[in-house]
């Protein structure tokens, strides 16, 4: 029933070293082509950032809403819950009600969070 | 010979998923222009004497690749140069590396090939087997999750480096997105964990294959995972990040040529797998209904045929089947973009954090009360793995 039983931890996990090396070596191949015949003419005004024409005025790394740093920190709450609930969800069948009771009571936690985030507005973005 | 074996899958796979991105090109422009009454490309030409090959446009992508080679390489000043050349990089690896644990056929016995009618194959296991997968992993899906969220990377460190306000700003949004449908994707799926009691892939097809697709005992999981999909792609109609009348082009604003063809190519990409991700978990992977690992068995309303298939057949017809429901599900995504319009950037969030997220907590109760509800209720440890 299991496939990855049979196999050793290197044939399991060799495979993918060798394909990120074979994707790095893709893109590093694709990334050192455009570098070496692209033809290369720099001027003072070339390599201004770009914006729409005008000079660019101020700092590129100005202040950003403080929407997108709760957003990062949720991300994080929710993901990790998430990966909880993995282990249960592949155990489910097995452990039949008390399974389910005791996940009941972590998603109502879960989802008292959310509500709690919600009616603090955290999760509005009109401003 | 394993390893033989896994670089040839790999170089194939890799190989198919970069020219892929090419032909996406091709099928989005001329999709685009069936659907707003125009031509599209059919200029591009080979020309061999007096014959031009247009091959319908197809052309078009390879002189694409070609004009992004040969230009011209600049870099913006300021920033950080470093982070700068890594992030198109960062970008493209995880979306060519995601494919590793996806199964994309039946698995292929080499001493079954010569027999051309052995209906029992698949109980035998001797012999050279070449599963239809880069890697069998234990974490299975978990694999695709964690690899997912690395392109995340890739756009934000694009936005950062590039020290453009337009850049930093598509970043931004690039990753506050990402991050956000990540919860519901990986949520979404954990009904469908529940029901196949693995995360690997390849038992998720083998359960599709004894009972029924998963799309029929999960509908809304699959609903929420291909929206999820679609705005990890940051493709229309999720694509603030890079949407130009807004940011110009987001976080790859300043990059030209093939760094540029890099980012789009990496999106193309991230469709593939996305519909190949699909297909696995909710449409049966290489599974066509009625066909067995013996060939063609029908039992329904008083019919019995049993119509044994040569194992290479079998096989093939799996191959097909997959590319041919990913080829499908692909074209759908496309046609999503040209279909509707672009959403605001609350709109998107509000959908990623309360219209999916709720939905997904729902699905896992749902499941789990319809499982007690069809399984009658185990005692723990009653029942056997």
């Amino acid at each position: 029933m299991n496939d990855a039983s049979q196999l050793s931890l290197t044939q399991s996990y060799g495979p993918i070293f060798m394909i990120v090396a074979f994707s790095l070596f893709i893109a590093v191949t694709m990334f050192t082509l455009a570098s070496l015949l692209g033809p290369k003419n720099p001027t003072p005004e070339k390599a201004i950032p770009y914006e729409c024409g005008s000079e660019s005025t101020g700092a590129a790394h100005v202040k950003q809403s403080v929407k997108f740093y709760l957003t990062a920190i949720l991300f994080v709450v929710f993901d990790i819950e998430a990966i909880f609930l993995y282990p249960w969800a592949v155990l489910f069948q097995r452990l039949g009600v008390t399974g389910l009771v005791e996940m009941l009571v972590f998603l109502t936690v879960l989802t008292a969070a959310l509500v709690y985030c919600w009616k603090k507005g955290a999760l509005e973005w009109q401003t | 010979m394993f390893w033989i074996q896994a670089f040839v899958k790999i170089a194939l796979i890799v190989g198919v998923l970069v020219n892929m991105a090419a032909i996406l090109l091709w099928v989005e422009r001329k999709q685009s222009a069936m659907m707003q009454d125009r031509i599209g490309p059919n200029r591009a030409a080979i020309v061999v004497g007096s014959v031009r090959i247009r091959a319908a446009g197809l052309i078009h992508s390879i002189a694409d690749g070609i004009k992004m080679i040969w230009k011209e390489d600049w870099e913006p000043t300021g920033g950080d140069k470093l982070l700068y050349r890594l992030a198109p990089i960062i970008a493209l690896v995880p979306a060519l590396c995601l494919f590793a644990v996806i199964p994309f056929g039946p698995t292929l016995h080499v001493a079954h090939l010569r027999d051309l009618w052995s209906p029992e194959w698949a109980t035998e296991t001797t012999g050279t087997v070449i599963p239809m997968r880069i890697a069998t992993l234990d974490v299975g899906l978990l694999y695709v999750f964690a690899v997912a969220g690395a392109g995340v990377i890739g756009a934000a460190l694009a936005g950062w480096s590039s020290n453009n306000k337009f850049s930093l700003l598509g970043g931004l949004r690039a990753s506050s997105q990402m991050v956000s449908y990540e919860v519901a994707m990986g949520l979404s799926l954990v009904g469908s964990f529940m029901i196949y009691q693995s995360v690997q892939p390849g038992d998720m097809v083998n359960w599709q294959m004894q009972h029924c697709w998963g799309i029929f005992v999960q509908p809304l999981a699959f609903i929420l995972f291909a929206t999820s999909a679609i705005a990890e792609t940051k493709r229309v109609p999720f694509d603030v990040p890079e949407g130009e009348s807004e940011v110009v082009a987001g976080y790859f604003t300043e990059y030209a040529g093939l760094k540029f063809g890099m980012f789009a190519s990496g999106e193309l990409v991230e469709v593939c797998t996305s519909s190949a991700l699909l297909v696995v978990v909710f449409l049966g992977g290489w599974q066509l209904p009625f066909v067995q690992n013996t060939g063609l068995e029908f039992h329904y309303l008083g019919i019995d045929v049993s119509w044994h298939w040569a194992h290479i057949v079998v096989v093939l017809v799996g191959l097909l089947t997959f590319i041919v429901k990913v080829l499908v599900l692909v074209f759908l995504q496309l046609q999503i973009r040209w279909t509707l319009p672009r959403f605001r950037y609350d709109q998107i969030m509000m959908l990623g954090w309360k219209i999916l997220l709720p939905l997904a907590l729902l699905n896992v109760l749902l499941t789990g009360f319809g499982i007690l509800f069809f399984n009658g209720l185990p005692t723990p440890g009653a029942m056997t793995p």
